[in-house]
């Protein structure tokens, strides 16, 4: 493959891959990405493999290894091009009979169909699944349709034309005003307008500015900026290339969390090709902007995240993060102007500089605009990853995508914004998603983790769960964040183990005051959020595990125990196999007992029940 | 060094400082390159200890107490020698809300070794993960390299038969 040094050398060699390619030939996208993997992906695959060439099918069918199409759920999924059938719980065995009936044949086999919750009709194509149908996957769609291993899937798509406009069409500041008038904000967290970032490190004196991409991605529960990588890592770096002819650098990091090895490899894959195209080095496309991009794993450090920090650690010194009297812009990694933004904000890049700002800003609310990608999981029938505009409502998305909560039980609280976040109760669910009225209700937009908790979900557990996470994270800088945190971790402990007294509630929000004013970066600000947010909305949740030692959830171990039904106990044994401590007792075919001075309570019994006769008092 | 004295074998064998040597030498003059070398040695050798991280330290002109503050501020380090195979469950919120403690708890109990922990017959390591991007299919549980989707404690069991 020899460089491209011009435009044009680049649109021709656009027309040439999509000329070659047959619109006719069949194409079977396969979900490779990470959650489909742990499905057995790689097994169907290669049964795919296997089966094409027994067939001898290699002209008429093509096997695509994709990134995340989002409904992981239901996984392992694939769809079928150019009739865009949907088929989900895709198994080894199935495949023989998908290349016979579905490839060589015009059949569906409705077996493997989506079926409708409520209207019990098989759906065949992909976008009448309602998961799908109230989606705007503008940044993720593609995500489904290319190998992301190949860069001529992301070049047939248009891929790097926004560069070329960038490049040939406009300058620097154009750039700039165009995704100043879309009025991108930050996607990781923040919300800070990225025009606005960029134009200020621009403008900061130096010779060398850098450009780095967070894909640290520490929030737990979130994955988007991971499917994003693994999926669609062109449209990433094409991001990064224009923001870096606009700021005027010529060397960009991605900062990706070590736990991701799919998305390290295929984001060292994507800059490998792009740099045999010419499309990052010296000279891009004959200009005389040059770029080039590496890549700095993370080392597990939540705190590694915030900008400081990150770039600490990109300088290989322990992530501490540092007062920002000097914004990084001004003077950031090894002490240049620096811009740092999200994955999924430099993905929405290419999109403005080729669609326009005005196409992109009628999309969304008056003061977030475009689309918002969420990982919706935790106590919600349909899990997976959706990208919805921004201000449709959080009951939409959990109740008309997510399918609501499964096993009949009350939805109780989605968790926004990571642990920086908050719990929103079931009366706030119909707010329009956006940053401004998320922070109003305590939470925050954060990275996207959308983690839906039902009525078994304990409120106070899960603050004491967030505090757990943050104590443990904490670099230890800031007292206030280091101590603080462990303090009030401590007294919630306390709470949950039957320890709770009087005044705990105000001590939790006294304490939180302090370390949410007094703590120098975003993490120990934001710490107290998921205590204070459940306290707000939960009261009577805390107060009944301090004044009458009940656990209303019935999840704090301390406050509750195992009980057998006995009149529905049928004596099948099941429970009395399954106790790790052998607690559980009785003859066959008579009611069993649990001795609870043995039981540790793991509740496996209560698990593998079949009469649902161990109740939790 | 009452850390070096608790690693039972001499790991820093002429062998073991060849490859740390080749390592180093990839990254001679760049910035940056302690967090890369560190990453690799550990892929090589398992884990860090004292006097592997001293020899980083003097062939790359870094302090020593840098090194190992380096190697204690991330969790990806480890200075303590891991088991056969490496289970880590994870305790991001998704799994957290779908049952992950009962499952490390379970575990802990079955094998007989907290965090951290390795069993005496060095089958297993056991450790907690703050998410692995697989949330979708929480609760999950990674073994070695292999995802395990909707973890339930009556599963582990069979989860684990094939790791020897
Ligand atoms: C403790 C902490 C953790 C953070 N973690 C992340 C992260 O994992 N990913 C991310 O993109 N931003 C994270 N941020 C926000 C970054 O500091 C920064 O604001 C962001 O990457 C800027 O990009 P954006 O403007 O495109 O959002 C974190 C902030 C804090 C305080
Ligand atoms: S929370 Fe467990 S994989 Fe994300």
């Amino acid at each position: 493959m020899s460089k491209f040094l011009s435009k044009q050398d680049l649109e021709e060699y656009r027309k040439k891959i999509i000329n070659s390619r047959d619109p006719n030939k069949i194409i079977i996208a396969l979900c490779g990405d990470t959650g489909c993997q742990a499905y057995g992906a790689n097994k169907i695959a290669d049964a795919f493999r296997k089966e094409i060439k027994a067939k001898n099918l290699q002209d008429r069918v093509e096997l695509k290894i994709t990134g995340c199409h989002g409904f992981c759920e239901r996984g392992p999924l694939i769809v079928i091009y150019p009739k865009k059938i949907f088929y989900q719980k895709v198994s080894e065995k199935d495949v023989s009979e998908i290349i016979s009936e579905s490839v060589v044949n015009d059949n569906v086999i409705e077996r493997l169909l989506y079926v409708h919750p409520e209207t019990k009709e098989p759906i065949v194509k992909e976008d009448e699944v309602p998961f799908y149908n109230r989606q705007q996957k503008i940044i993720s769609g593609m995500n489904s349709v290319i190998d992301p291993t190949n860069i001529d899937d992301y070049i047939a798509i248009g891929g790097y034309s926004a560069l070329e406009k960038a490049l040939f069409d406009m300058d620097p500041d154009s750039i700039i005003e165009e995704v100043k008038k879309a009025n991108l904000r930050g996607r990781g967290g923040g919300g800070f307008p990225t025009g606005v970032k960029w134009e200020s490190c621009k403008n900061a004196p130096g010779d060398i500015h850098y450009v780095i991409c967070n894909a640290d991605e520490g929030d737990p529960g979130a994955y988007m900026d991971r499917s994003l990588l693994e999926g669609n890592p062109h449209s990433v770096l094409e991001g990064m290339m224009i923001g870096a002819y606009a700021i005027g650098s010529s060397e960009g990091y991605v900062y990706v969390r070590n736990e991701y090895p799919l998305a390290v490899e295929n984001v060292n894959i994507a800059i490998k090709q792009a740099r045999e195209y010419g499309l990052l080095g010296e000279n891009i496309l004959g200009t005389d902007f040059s770029f080039d991009i590496k890549v700095t794993r993370g080392g597990g450090a939540f705190v590694c995240g915030e900008s400081t920090a990150l770039m600490a650690s990109i300088e290989g010194l322990w992530g501490e993060p540092r007062a920002k009297h000097i914004h990084t812009v001004v003077s950031g990694l090894y002490n240049k102007p620096t811009n740092l933004n999200n994955v999924e904000t430099w993905a929405n890049v290419p999109l403005i500089i080729n669609k326009g700002a005005d196409w992109y800003s009628k999309i969304g609310t008056e003061n977030s605009k475009g689309t918002k990608i969420f990982s919706l999981v935790g106590k919600v029938n349909n899990t997976g990853l959706v990208e919805v505009p921004m201000g449709i409502t959080l009951r939409e998305i959990i109740f008309d995508i997510g399918g609501g909560v499964p096993n009949g039980k009350k939805f109780k609280a989605v968790q926004t914004g990571g642990p920086s976040g908050g719990c929103i109760p079931e009366e706030y669910l119909d707010t329009p998603v956006d940053f401004d009225r998320l922070t109003e209700l305590g939470s925050m937009m954060g990275s996207g983790g959308m983690i839906v908790m039902d009525e078994s979900t304990c409120m106070v557990d899960v603050a004491r769960y967030f505090l757990n996470f943050l104590k443990d994270e904490s670099c230890g800088k800031c007292t206030t964040c280091r101590e603080g945190i462990k303090r009030m971790y401590e007294i919630l402990t306390d709470i949950t183990e039957g320890r709770g007294k009087e005044g705990d509630i105000e001590l939790l929000e006294e304490l939180g005051w302090v370390v949410a004013n007094a703590s120098l970066c975003g993490l120990g600000q934001t710490a107290p959020n998921p205590v204070l947010s459940t306290i707000r909305y939960f009261r009577d949740e805390y107060e009944a595990h301090i004044k009458e030692k009940r656990c209303p959830a019935k999840v704090c171990k301390a406050l509750i125990r195992y009980e057998i039904d006995q009149e529905k106990c049928t004596g099948c044994g099941r429970c009395r196999i399954n106790c790790p401590v052998e607690a559980i007792s009785g003859e066959k075919k008579k009611p069993h007992i649990i001795d609870q001075e043995k039981c540790i309570k793991c509740g496996i019994c209560h698990e593998v029940c079949k009469f649902d006769a161990v109740n939790i008092i | 060094m009452e850390i070096a004295a608790k690693t039972e074998e001499n790991i820093l064998t002429k062998e073991s400082m060849e490859i740390l040597d080749k390592i180093i030498s990839r990254y001679k003059g760049k910035r940056g390159a302690l967090m890369p070398v560190l990453q690799e040695a550990q892929e090589e050798f398992g884990y860090l200890p004292i006097e592997i991280q001293n020899y980083i330290a003097t062939q790359m002109g870094i302090p020593a107490s840098e090194v190992y503050g380096v190697v204690t501020f991330y969790h990806f380090f480890t200075m303590v020698p891991k088991g056969r195979h490496t289970i880590k469950v994870c305790l991001g919120t998704a799994c957290y809300v779908r049952g992950g403690k009962k499952i490390i708890e379970k575990l802990k109990n079955d094998l007989g070794i907290d965090i951290g922990g390795t069993t005496p017959d060095r089958r297993f390591s056991l450790d907690v993960v703050r998410c692995l991007g697989a949330c979708g299919l929480a609760p999950v549980v990674m073994v070695d390299n292999d995802i395990h989707q909707g973890m339930k404690p009556s599963k582990l069991d069979k989860t684990l038969e094939p790791y020897k």
